[in-house]
């Protein structure tokens, strides 16, 4: 061997193993400080219900949307908000006496499913208890029962910006929505399944606009949407819109 | 034609709607017919795609030699033991049954373009109008000098998923302590850019838990590869010390195996190793150039609607298609198959044709819950299909980041392999 192919061990590359020792001590700091919370917290409830603000309005003047407004949720009568149009089994469940207090509503987002089969909630659900009594502790900040807890204002950043009522009022062309949507269902299933990648069918045209017209402003983070809906004129998000409202 | 009351107005609908868009018939039969070769990421989707979307108007034939497809994608998750086996497979069940697709499992061995017939192995000719070309890849001959077909059970590729990636899993969980795992990377352009080095953040998973003094040996033809600073960082963060790369600086591109003795020549160097992938230089699945389609290594197409630059009746997608910007993967073959169909149903049936466009993105898992991504989209210019804008993961992000960007993989899976077998 001739010394121009002689290899020099330390110049190979090797992940050294310090390099592992500092991460774990950053990431032993971080995990530290996640046992100070230990009671539920509307705070971080509010991120949760991230997750939720597509389709749910909660605070003053929420509406009913793909979901049904969510003001004084707790004590409610399961299928009673006035004006929203429910699945048969959630009629059913209400008719059977199903109200939402704590342990109910806690099922239920844990896996919508589980309690009512063929709800129109498409949503896989939150498997994390803390999560789910955090967003709980937000969302009874909107219900007046418990009375001694006041409705607030909703708070800014779970609102996605107001949409120009002329964007918002194009009507969508739906055969050219259905060619479209072949780039969405490479990851949003067709048939409403939700895991992982949220399900993204029947919701209200309006809604949907806006929240592709929030990722195209950048307002919503995730990147992958983002670089979606940057290259969709108004009109393609519009004709997305009217398709995926037909979608059962 | 028996012209009774129902078929004249049926046969007069279907006149008014062919004024201005001429409908291709072709000859001897009454539907037109397309038949699409090769059942994975381009292929199955575009003979959904074809078929629904035409509702009975086309005849759609798939050929697929596999009775159960195993997907690429989610194979190094198998190696990592996140997934079991058969949830990588998917039968073409619903396809045939749902979608009335005449699933023919054989292969394709010859194209007759001037009679536009394809011949099976088992010696059927299916004609077709229009045909679809999407056989993933084959490996080229003499690319790592010592290894062959002969030689893949002693040295796995385990680059087409399926035994070869149960075969490569086996061997790694058969390494003696303190062993040695070699992968020899691909040069540039191949299957999947991030997917040799996801596949060695599996085995080093899996090695850390059962021999965590093995070592991980990659000799690398190429100075760089997909991913490289958000895999390194994870390599540090979770397998310290156990991988080292060989890149071209130190011989990574002169490289011979003797699978006989287990041996890697590295630049001359006799490495003696216990387990050696070998993922070989790639070209486009064998019927591609026996359709004549190819030019060199891979066949290349036109970006508005994947149809080959050397015949105006066939189309080739995926892996085995040369089409500018895209990276060879399932999610592109998945995009590239829907412009395709499209355009097939236009030239066929006189269906609306819409702008062609294309996007990509390709997942990689490092470690529990620790997932990454790259993606871009794509328009079709006249030259090719060209890249408009991009994104990838960070150095740096934090865990519950990296936690969801994982949980959106599993979610791609569902949603892509839907897609493709309905």
């Amino acid at each position: 061997m001739n010394s121009e192919t002689v290899k020099l061990p330390q110049r190979r590359y090797v992940i050294p193993h310090r390099v592992k020792i500092i991460l774990s001590l950053v990431f032993t700091a971080l995990f530290s400080g996640f046992a100070a919370y230990a009671q539920p917290d509307a705070q971080e409830g509010a991120k949760v219900f991230r997750r939720c603000f597509s389709c749910h309005m909660v605070g003053e003047g929420a509406l009913n949307r793909t979901g049904p407004s969510l003001n004084n949720l707790f004590g409610r009568a399961a299928g009673s908000v006035t004006g929203f149009a429910y699945s048969q089994d959630m009629v059913r469940a209400a008719s059977g006496g199903l109200v939402w207090d704590i342990e109910n509503l806690d099922t239920f987002i844990e896996n919508p499913k589980s309690l009512i089969s063929r709800t129109k909630m498409r949503f896989s659900g939150i498997k994390n208890p803390k999560e789910r009594a955090d967003l709980m502790a937000y969302l009874r900040l909107f219900s007046d029962n418990p009375a001694n807890i006041p409705e607030a204002a909703p708070t800014l950043p779970l609102r996605d910006p107001d949409v120009n009522p002329v964007i918002l009022a194009i009507k969508g062309d739906p055969e050219f929505g259905a060619y479209l949507s072949g780039e969405c269902v490479s990851c949003h299933q067709i048939d409403g399944s939700d895991g992982g990648i949220p399900s993204i069918i029947g919701w209200l045209q309006a809604d949907f606009i806006t929240a592709l017209q929030a990722y195209k402003s950048e307002h919503r983070p995730h990147p992958v949407m983002q670089m979606m809906a940057k290259r969709l004129s108004d009109e393609e998000i519009a004709a997305l819109a009217a398709y995926f409202e037909t979608v059962e | 034609m028996k012209f009774n009351r129902r078929g004249f107005i049926g046969a007069g609908v279907a006149t008014a709607a062919t004024f201005g868009a001429p409908m291709v018939m072709g000859a001897g039969h009454g539907k037109p017919k397309v038949v699409v070769i090769g059942g994975g990421a381009g292929g199955a989707t575009a003979a959904r795609y074809l078929a629904k979307d035409s509702a009975g108007a086309i005849d759609v034939t798939l050929i697929e030699p596999t009775r159960t497809y195993y997907t690429c994608f989610f194979s190094n998750l198998y190696i990592g033991g996140f997934r079991d086996f058969a949830s990588i497979g998917h039968s073409y069940g619903a396809l045939a049954a749902e979608y009335r697709i005449n699933v023919v499992h054989d292969w394709a061995i010859g194209v007759d373009r001037d009679a536009k017939v394809v011949t099976l192995a088992g010696g059927s000719k299916i004609p077709y109008d229009s045909l679809v070309i999407s056989p993933g890849i084959d490996f080229v001959d003499g690319a790592v000098p010592g290894w062959d077909v002969s030689a893949q059970n002693a040295m796995p590729h385990a680059y087409k998923a399926g035994s070869q990636t149960q075969l490569l899993k086996a061997q790694v969980e058969a390494m003696p302590a303190g062993g040695t795992y070699a992968m020899v990377a691909p040069p540039n352009p191949f299957r999947c850019p991030p997917g040799p080095y996801e596949r060695i953040s599996m085995v080093a998973h899996m090695l850390t838990d059962i021999n965590p003094s093995a070592k991980i040996l990659i000799v690398d033809p190429k100075p760089k590869f997909s991913k490289q600073g958000l895999f390194e960082e994870g390599w540090g963060k979770h397998y310290a010390g156990m991988i080292e790369r060989i890149g071209p600086d130190f011989g990574g591109d002169k490289v011979e195996v003797r699978p006989d003795t287990m041996e890697v020549v590295i630049d001359g160097e006799v490495e003696k190793v216990d387990v050696c992938n070998v993922i070989p230089a790639q070209k486009a699945g064998k019927i591609a150039e026996i359709a004549g389609v190819t030019d060199g290594n891979w066949a290349p197409v036109h970006a508005h609607d994947m149809r080959s630059k050397m015949d105006d009746n066939i189309y080739v997608l995926g892996d085995a298609s040369a089409q500018g910007d895209m990276p060879k993967s399932g999610f592109s073959a998945n995009s590239q198959a829907k412009v395709c169909a499209m355009a097939i149903r236009g030239a066929l049936t006189g269906s609306k044709v819409f702008p062609a466009k294309f996007s990509n993105t390709c997942w990689s898992l490092i470690d529990t819950e620790d997932g990454i991504k790259v993606g871009a989209s794509y328009e079709a210019t006249d030259e090719k299909i060209a890249k408009t804008s991009g994104f990838v993961s960070k150095t740096g992000e934090d865990a519950a980041l990296r936690k969801q960007t994982y949980e959106e993989s599993v979610g791609w899976y569902a949603g892509i392999t839907a897609d493709m077998f309905g």
